[in-house]
């Protein structure tokens, strides 16, 4: 179980370092669909599979909700605003970094939270991390959404070995699903000369 | 019927059909009237406790419960749902003649809905999340559909989300430190994470960036609603931490935290309203300003803290009612409201101008304005605790004061000759005047509010007892 939670926290790195490097926004949909089933795998730790699966699912409806919409958004609004530098080399460097301060600091947040497990800690400190990493380097409603999505999925791995409540699971389902739909309005919103 | 279903669930249910129409008027007056309602319902019928009416009984049960969990509204929190339902039936009256009626109105009222929920939520904690959901409805609330969003609205986005993971961390180390309370190092390490998360909803310093940058790019009016109603509702909540934990309460550090955080706001909004030259950004920075007056308002004797806190709430919302209707107004007449294209636009519209430079004026404690006594008592109570402190506080204000002046002097700067056209609207022109009437009242008849204020301390067991 602990080499299969390892190995999980592996993925979630892979997707939420992915996220934060690939620019091809299929791509980006695709590893956050892997990252969703990732964080399912490592709730499903502390929680029964079919609460676990509301992660999943919902995560899943968020994906399709940005998918559609990005489809019908042309590829040009994108790309437009830079807060740092964007170079690919750039971006995997501060991924290592991040991924190096997760590293070390996952023991001590084992010693706050004792019972969790290592892999589920690093897991969610990592998408966490990278995550506010994503929102640190861009302004673009796409890209901020992912961001927070990835953030939210690393918060609520770790919070799930610590509240089991229903009424919570499901609120903050609402949460992710309202940041899909607001990522949606914000990915249609724009000024009326720029309308297809 | 239960309170929770009045003043929660009704609101949040009427608001959907309220998307459906398109009238700006009916809409408004909808809304505004609702509120009214629900603000005078929660004035005049005390909440568990029967009434009888000729044959016919009734009672307003305090409860409801949902998935597990309780939402429950007691006799305590009636004052303050006839404050906040007051208040915000002026705010939706005022969306008809500032043109924001269709989305202020539905999602207006799904907001204040949420929020009022926040309140009322047990575990108190899950209020993070209910906040959270209303800051992603606030969003189509400031951007329209024909507006790009800019980076200020991201920032709003990013900062008030990420608010809601660390208040719910520091909720579940809270109750680890009450099983535990000799663990100093969990105590200190729940109480920077919970600070942390208030940072991010109060957007304390420094994690105010966005407040100037959404001002620049939103509705005034939709702005100066959020301006009040998110700090307001998140402030009540932070005190309902303090109510329940004691050693949270009785920390000096805690109060130093605050005194710090708060006199930080109050110098850097001060200041930066001094030297800003766009309007918008000047209201930004007084709000900045205001919610570190509410944070400096813990600092003083427990039994005046709370009493201060929530006689910051009327005038808040009056002068930034006053602020943002009289913005909405100048933004119709130009292009940008900064400084260099706003010069001389008293002589059009001297209404507005007065509205806006009055409603600065009260935010920044001047005499006779709504804000003055409440600003005197805070300066002189934290006076008689540390004149360091007071000075520093007065430095805010007066940076304050001189953005008003400047603002002033700008809208007056009428090229030599040009006379009096005055293109004031009728509609907001009345609005605009009964508010800076009210803000006059409010500076000069400060005990009219005593009535419905004495009861707020109540809704907390232990804060300012």
């Amino acid at each position: 179980m602990t080499i299969t939670a390892w190995i999980v926290s592996g993925l979630v790195l892979v997707t939420s370092g992915g996220l934060l490097i690939s620019r091809d926004w299929r791509l980006e949909l695709g590893l956050l669909g892997l990252q969703y089933l990732g964080v399912f795998w490592l709730t499903s730790l502390h929680w029964p599979i079919s609460m676990a699966a509301i992660k999943l699912v919902t995560g899943w409806m968020a994906i399709a909700t940005l998918g559609i919409t990005r489809l019908n958004v042309k590829e040009a609004e994108e790309g437009t605003k830079q807060l740092w530098p964007q170079g690919r080399l750039f971006r995997i460097f501060t991924a290592g970094i991040v991924t190096v301060i997760v590293i070390t600091a996952a023991p001590s947040v084992e010693e706050i939270i004792p019972g969790i497990g290592l892999p589920v800690i690093s897991g969610s400190l990592i998408l966490m991390g990278l995550g506010m990493l994503h929102l640190g380097m861009t302004v673009q409603p796409f890209r901020v959404i992912l961001g927070l999505l990835t953030v939210l999925s690393g918060f609520e791995a770790l919070y799930a070995a610590l509240e089991s409540s229903i009424l919570v699971a499901a609120m903050l389902s609402t949460v992710n699903l309202g940041l899909a739909l607001v990522g949606a309005y914000l990915l249609t919103a724009h000024k009326p000369e720029e309308s297809v | 019927m239960s309170a929770p279903l009045l003043w929660i669930i009704l609101p949040a249910a009427l608001a959907i059909p309220a998307l459906l129409i398109h009238n700006r008027r009916i809409l408004s007056i909808f809304g505004g009237s609702l509120a009214v309602l629900l603000g005078l319902i929660a004035l005049i019928l005390p909440i568990d406790q029967a009434l009888q009416v000729g044959s016919f009984s009734f009672k307003i049960a305090p409860d409801i419960e949902i998935l597990g969990r309780r939402l429950i509204l007691t006799p305590a929190d009636g004052s303050l749902l006839a404050i906040f339902y007051g208040l915000v039936a002026v705010w939706l009256f005022g969306g008809e003649v500032t043109g924001t009626a269709h989305r202020l109105t539905p999602l207006g009222l799904m907001v204040v809905a949420l929020l009022v929920a926040s309140i009322a939520v047990e575990p108190f904690l899950y209020a993070a999340i209910l906040i959270e959901i209303a800051v992603l409805l606030a969003v189509p609330l400031l951007l329209p559909l024909n507006q790009a969003p800019g980076p200020g609205v991201m920032r709003f986005l990013i900062y008030q989300t990420l608010g809601m993971p660390f208040i719910l961390f520091a909720g579940w180390l809270l109750a680890g430190v009450e099983s535990s309370p000799g663990d100093l190092a969990l105590a200190v390490q729940s109480a920077i994470i919970l600070g942390l998360g208030f940072a991010f909803l109060l957007a304390m310093f420094p994690l105010y960036i966005w407040l100037p940058m959404l001002a620049d790019e939103v509705s005034p009016y939709a702005l100066g609603f959020l301006f009040w109603v998110l700090p307001t509702i998140t402030i009540i909540f932070g005190m309902g931490f303090l109510d329940r934990y004691s050693w949270l309460r009785t920390s000096a550090q805690l109060s130093q935290t605050l005194s710090l955080g708060g006199l930080l706001m109050v110098i850097t909004g001060g200041l930066w309203s001094a030297f800003q030259r766009h309007l918008s950004r000047q209201m930004a920075y007084a709000v900045i300003a205001e919610t570190g007056f509410s944070l400096l308002a813990f600092n003083l004797s427990p039994e005046k803290a709370v009493d201060a806190v929530f006689l910051l709430i009327i005038p808040r919302s009056l002068a930034l009612l006053v602020w943002a209707m009289s913005l909405t107004q100048l933004k119709e007449q130009v292009e940008s409201l900064r400084f260099s294209t706003v010069q001389g636009l008293a002589r059009k519209h001297p209404v507005t101008t007065a509205g806006l430079i009055l409603a600065h004026l009260s935010v920044a404690g001047f005499p006779l304005l709504a804000g003055f006594p409440i600003r005197l008592a805070l300066w002189e109570g934290l006076a008689s605790q540390s004149l360091g402190v007071a000075f520093w506080f007065l430095v805010g204000v007066l940076g304050l004061l001189t953005g008003a002046t400047r603002t002033l002097a700008v809208l007056v700067m009428a090229p030599q000759g040009s006379g009096w056209e005055i293109h004031e609207r009728w509609g907001p022109g009345i609005m605009i005047g009964i508010g800076v009437i009210s803000l006059f009242l409010l500076g000069i008849f400060p005990q009219i509010l005593r009535p419905v204020m004495a009861n707020l301390p109540a809704m907390f067991e232990h804060l300012g007892k």
